[in-house]
């Protein structure tokens, strides 16, 4: 499976993942306070000197990870010309454009076994209410490894469909694709039980 | 106990294979992703508790970066974007159609697609339309008109997730954890 990490190793892999999302949870609540699209505009300023220190590359991956933001760039910019508040929309836009690059910025620059160890680390106060980190991390390595998994069964079942008829299988091979995966965690959970449990 | 987890877990799954087949064609040609019918499915299938867990593990993997929304987005930038009100309103909304299943006695079929429809539309609508209000800009009426561009293919899919649920029922009915 592909993951939005970075392949090109740049100097804020280095820095601890639990380090750059404190700083962007601050980075972002910072965002939300700027009014005046002017400090916007250098807060979005900076936030591409950030990614080209990374090189071109990496900032040319960046922009491709915003793409699916177009739309709302769209709406939210023909509205505002519309009524006549460029700056309001220009506001707006801005914010939303640093805030999710941000958010990528450490997403591209965190391998995902330390992420999840930051989650695993905030997530410690939650074993008082039964979520134990190793049962957390057993769930995680679960879907991770049943997602292709899963896919390869729901080919199989589309291409059974298809030897045996002529119509469309459609959502009816979500059926059998469901039940697969009701069927697989039992037996699932009767190995993990045979290897000594959840915990 | 493991049976709890690895249902979460599966179903967890379940959510992201969804939204990462766009060409399954669930009606005729419409390019609709199935994710949020996984959505659905968690809460009419494993019932209120189980199914909001099995959504929140989901979207913590998607959060430590891996590109499981529909689309192939993912990583903490979904949640600073202007739809991160759906993601919000996704596990609240399992809830909500989980707890509707558990607490009528009502045929699974036509429970699950009620279930779907006030969980998984009117409620997650409730997170996304303020979401967007808040993150576009936007009037909570000028939100909702955005919101309603998803309307038809949300119903179509509460629509599939009732069909499914009694499917379910009808082939294995103690695989239906929420009613039993």
């Amino acid at each position: 499976m592909l993951t939005l990490i970075s392949p090109v190793e740049i100097w804020a892999h280095r820095v601890p993942a639990g380090l750059k999302l404190g700083l962007l949870a601050a980075a972002t609540m910072g965002l939300f306070a700027l009014k005046s699209p002017l400090l916007l505009a250098l807060a979005a300023t900076a936030t591409g000197a950030l990614y080209l220190s990374g090189g071109t590359g990496f900032a040319v991956a960046g922009l491709r990870l915003v793409r699916p933001l177009w739309p709302f760039v769209l709406i939210v910019g023909l509205w505002h010309l519309w009524t006549a508040d460029p700056g309001g929309g220009a506001s707006i836009l801005l914010r939303m454009l640093t805030a999710v690059a941000l958010a990528n910025f450490v997403t591209m620059t965190t391998r995902l076994s330390d992420m999840i160890t930051v989650f695993q680390m905030l997530a410690r106060p939650l074993g008082a209410l039964g979520l134990s980190p190793r049962r957390l991390a057993i769930a995680m390595a679960l879907v991770i490894r049943f997602i292709p998994v899963m896919l390869d069964r729901l080919v199989q079942i589309s291409q059974a469909w298809r030897a045996r008829s002529r119509r469309r299988a459609g959502w009816r091979v979500l059926v059998p694709a469901t039940l697969a995966a009701l069927d697989d965690a039992d037996r699932a959970a009767e190995a993990l039980r045979a290897r000594g449990g959840a915990g | 106990m493991e049976r709890n987890l690895t249902h979460i877990a599966l179903f967890a799954a379940l959510i992201a294979v969804l939204g990462l087949i766009p060409r399954i064609d669930l009606a005729a040609g419409v390019p609709i992703t199935a994710q949020s019918l996984g959505i659905m499915l968690c809460g009419t299938v494993l019932g209120a508790r189980r199914g909001a867990l099995a959504v929140l593990l989901f979207l913590t993997l998607v959060a430590a970066g891996l590109p499981l929304l529909s689309g192939g987005r993912g990583g903490l930038g979904v949640f600073a974007g202007p739809s991160v009100g759906f993601l919000v309103g996704f596990p609240v909304a399992a809830f909500v159609a989980g707890w509707i299943m558990e607490r009528t006695t009502i045929a699974p079929g036509t429970a699950a697609t009620a279930a779907s429809v006030i969980g998984g539309i009117g409620v997650l609508y409730v997170f996304g339309i303020s979401g967007m209000a808040l993150n576009l800009g936007l009037s909570l009426t000028e939100a909702s008109l955005l919101g309603m561009a998803f309307l038809p293919g949300d119903a179509l899919k509460a629509v599939l997730a009732g069909m499914i649920t009694q499917s379910l029922a009808r082939m294995r009915p103690a695989s239906l954890l929420s009613r039993t």
